[in-house]
C-alpha cells in the first residue's frame, strides 16, 4: 500500500534561551507522519514533547530544521492544523455553540452555515443538551469534548493533542478515548497525541513513539498492531500487556536518566 | 448552639437584614442628636427635611449635583479614554511598562488633595484644575487595573485562537478585548469611586459651585444641617453608581468563574 508522509519532521533542534541559559529541548528529532496515521508520544516530562507539538502547529518556530505538511514548510498556524490542549482553552465569554463556531467564522463562514456544522461536532461529542452552557457550567471532561468539537470542525487534517486527557478522572478518560478511536475511525485524521499515560498511548495509536529527555530526541518508534475498534478488554490480551511492558521499559530507563 | 444561631441568621432575607441595619443606624443617629457632646454635628432627619427645603429653595441643591456630577463625569472620562491604550501598551511593551510603572505607583500613592494646589496654580481656577485632579486620579488607578487584566490574559486561550485561524486583529478584538472585559469593568468601578473622592479635592480650591465646595462654605458660614445633608447625599450618589456598574458587570460578564476583586 503506498502510503502518504503527511507531515515530514526535518531534522528539528530546540533551543530556548532562558534564564538559566541555553537550554536544548529537542536535539535534531527525524519523523515522518503518513497519512491518518494515530502517533501517540511518550516520554519523561521536559523532554520536549510539548515543544515538539508547538513546533508541528506552527505556535513556535524550530531553532534550525523544519516541519512539512504535504510537503509544504509549516510557518506559523494554519488551520489544515488543529490542536487541542490540555488546560482546555476554551473562550469562557462564549457558549459552547459558539466557542466550536469560533474557527468557522474566522474563515468567514455564514453564521446559518457555521451553526449547522457546529451542531453536527457538538452532536459528535454528545453535547446537544448543552449547546448554550458556558464552560464554567461543564465538567472538565465536557469541556475537553467541547475543544474536540472546536477542533473538528475547522476541519483539520492534522490533529494535534497535548495530553488532553491529562487532567480528567480515570472514567472519564477511558469513555473520551473510546469516543476519540471511534471519532477517528470515522473521520480519519493524521493525529500526533502526546501523553504519559502508557495503556492510552497504547489503545489510541498506530505507532507509539517514545521520546528520550535531555536532550529530546525520538529514542524507539514501535508499531500497535492490534485490531480496531479497540477497547478496553484488549487491556487484558497478552499483545497488550507485552507492549505495555516493552513501552514502560523504554520510558522507564529515560524517568531515571532524567533523574540522575 | 452553633446551628441554632446560624438558622436564625439564615431565617432573615436580606431586604429584612438591609431594615434591620437602616433602623440601627437611625437609632444611632438619634442617640448622637440628642447626646449633648454631638448634637451639633449630628442634627436628627426633621433638620434634614427642613435644610433640604432651604438648599433647594436658595436654588444651590440642583446646581451642585450638577456642577459636581459634570467634572466627575469629564475626569473619569478622560482617565478612561487615557488609561486603556496606556495599560495595553504596558502590558504589551516591556520598556513602557518599565519606564511607566514605577510612576504610576507613585504618584497613585500622593493624596490628590495634596496637587490640587499646583494643578490650580497652573491652570488656574474653575472647572479645569477640577477635570484635570479627577482625570489624574482616576487614569492612574484605572491604567493599574486594566494593564493587569490584560498582562493576565490566559496565553493558552491567544493559542487556541491562533490555531483556529485568527490573525492579529481577530485576536485583539476577538480574545483580548473580550477576556479583558471583567477588568476593565473592574476599572469602572474603582474609577468612579476615585473620581467622586477625588471630587472632594478637586473643588477645594476656587470652585464657583460643586458638593465639595458647598459643604467648605456651609463649613464657613458653620451651617451643619445643610452640610450633613450633602455628606449623605455624596455617598447616595456615590452607592448608585457602584450598585449600576456592578449591575452592568453581572449582565456583561455573568460567563465568569466566581472571582472577587
Ligand atoms: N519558554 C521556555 N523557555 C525556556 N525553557 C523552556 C520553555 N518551554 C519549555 N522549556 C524547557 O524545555 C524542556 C521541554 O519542555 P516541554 O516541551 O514542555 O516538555 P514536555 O512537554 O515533554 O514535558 C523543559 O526542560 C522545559 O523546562
Ligand atoms: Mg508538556
Amino acid at each position: 500500500m503506498e502510503r502518504n508522509v503527511k507531515v515530514k519532521i526535518d531534522h528539528v533542534e530546540k533551543i530556548y534561551d532562558g534564564r538559566q541559559g541555553k537550554m536544548i529541548a529537542l536535539n535534531g528529532v527525524d519523523l515522518d507522519i503518513y497519512e491518518n496515521e494515530f502517533i501517540c508520544v511518550v516520554g519523561p516530562s521536559g523532554c520536549g514533547k510539548s515543544t515538539l507539538l508547538n513546533i508541528i502547529a506552527g505556535l513556535l518556530e524550530p531553532t534550525s530544521g523544519a516541519v512539512y505538511v504535504d510537503g509544504k514548510k509549516v510557518e506559523g498556524t494554519g488551520t489544515e492544523r488543529g490542536v487541542v490542549f490540555q488546560q482546555y482553552a476554551l473562550f469562557p465569554w462564549l457558549t459552547v455553540k459558539k466557542n466550536v463556531m469560533f474557527g468557522l467564522k474566522l474563515k468567514g463562514m455564514p453564521e446559518a452555515e457555521a451553526e449547522e456544522i457546529a451542531m453536527k461536532y457538538i452532536k459528535m461529542v454528545q453535547l446537544e443538551d448543552f449547546v448554550d452552557a458556558y464552560p464554567k457550567e461543564l465538567s472538565g471532561g465536557m469541556k475537553q469534548r467541547v475543544a474536540i468539537a472546536r477542533a473538528y470542525a475547522v476541519q483539520p487534517e492534522v490533529l494535534l493533542m497535548d495530553e488532553p486527557f491529562g487532567a480528567l478522572d480515570a472514567q472519564t478518560r477511558t469513555q473520551l478515548q473510546a469516543e476519540l478511536i471511534q471519532t477517528w475511525q470515522e473521520e480519519k485524521k493524521t493525529c500526533f497525541f502526546i501523553t504519559h499515560d502508557v495503556e492510552e498511548a497504547i489503545i489510541l495509536g498506530t505507532k507509539v513513539i517514545v521520546m528520550s529527555a535531555r536532550p529530546g530526541r525520538i529514542k524507539t518508534i514501535i508499531d500497535i498492531n492490534l485490531p480496531y475498534p479497540r477497547t478496553q478488554d484488549l487491556k487484558m490480551t497478552k499483545e497488550f500487556l507485552d507492549l505495555k511492558a516493552q513501552i514502560w521499559g523504554e520510558v522507564y530507563q529515560e524517568y531515571l536518566e532524567v533523574r540522575k | 448552639m452553633l446551628n441554632k444561631k446560624k438558622s436564625f441568621i439564615d431565617k432573615i432575607p436580606n431586604w429584612g437584614w438591609l431594615c434591620i441595619s437602616l433602623a440601627t443606624a437611625i437609632l444611632l443617629w438619634y442617640f448622637l442628636s440628642v447626646n449633648e457632646r454631638t448634637a451639633r454635628v449630628f442634627p436628627f432627619i426633621d433638620k434634614m427635611v427642613v435644610a433640604f427645603k432651604t438648599v433647594t429653595e436658595r436654588e444651590i441643591l440642583w446646581a451642585d449635583i450638577k456642577s459636581s456630577m459634570i467634572s466627575v463625569l469629564l475626569g473619569f472620562l478622560f482617565g478612561f479614554l487615557s488609561s486603556v491604550p496606556v495599560a495595553f501598551l504596558m502590558a504589551w511593551y516591556r520598556p513602557v511598562r518599565y519606564i511607566l510603572e514605577p510612576w504610576i505607583q507613585f504618584i497613585r500613592n500622593i493624596p490628590p488633595l495634596a496637587y490640587v494646589p499646583l494643578v490650580v496654580i497652573a491652570v488656574g481656577v474653575g472647572r479645569v484644575p477640577q477635570v484635570i485632579v479627577i482625570w489624574i486620579a482616576t487614569f492612574l488607578t484605572m491604567t493599574i487595573t486594566i494593564y493587569q487584566g490584560v498582562r493576565n490574559v490566559d496565553e493558552t486561550l491567544i493559542k487556541a485562537a491562533r490555531v483556529l485561524g485568527a490573525k492579529d486583529s481577530d485576536l485583539f478584538i476577538k480574545v483580548i478585548f473580550p477576556a479583558t472585559t471583567p477588568f476593565i469593568l473592574t476599572a469602572v468601578r474603582l474609577g468612579s469611586s476615585v473620581a467622586l473622592t477625588t471630587l472632594i479635592a478637586a473643588e477645594s480650591t476656587g470652585a464657583f459651585a460643586g458638593l465639595g465646595m458647598r459643604i467648605r462654605s456651609f463649613n464657613n458660614s458653620y451651617e451643619v444641617e445643610p452640610m450633613l445633608l450633602y455628606i449623605i447625599l455624596i455617598g447616595i450618589i456615590g452607592i448608585t453608581i457602584e450598585k449600576i456598574i456592578k449591575f452592568l458587570e453581572k449582565k456583561l460578564t455573568g460567563w465568569q468563574e466566581t472571582r472577587e476583586v
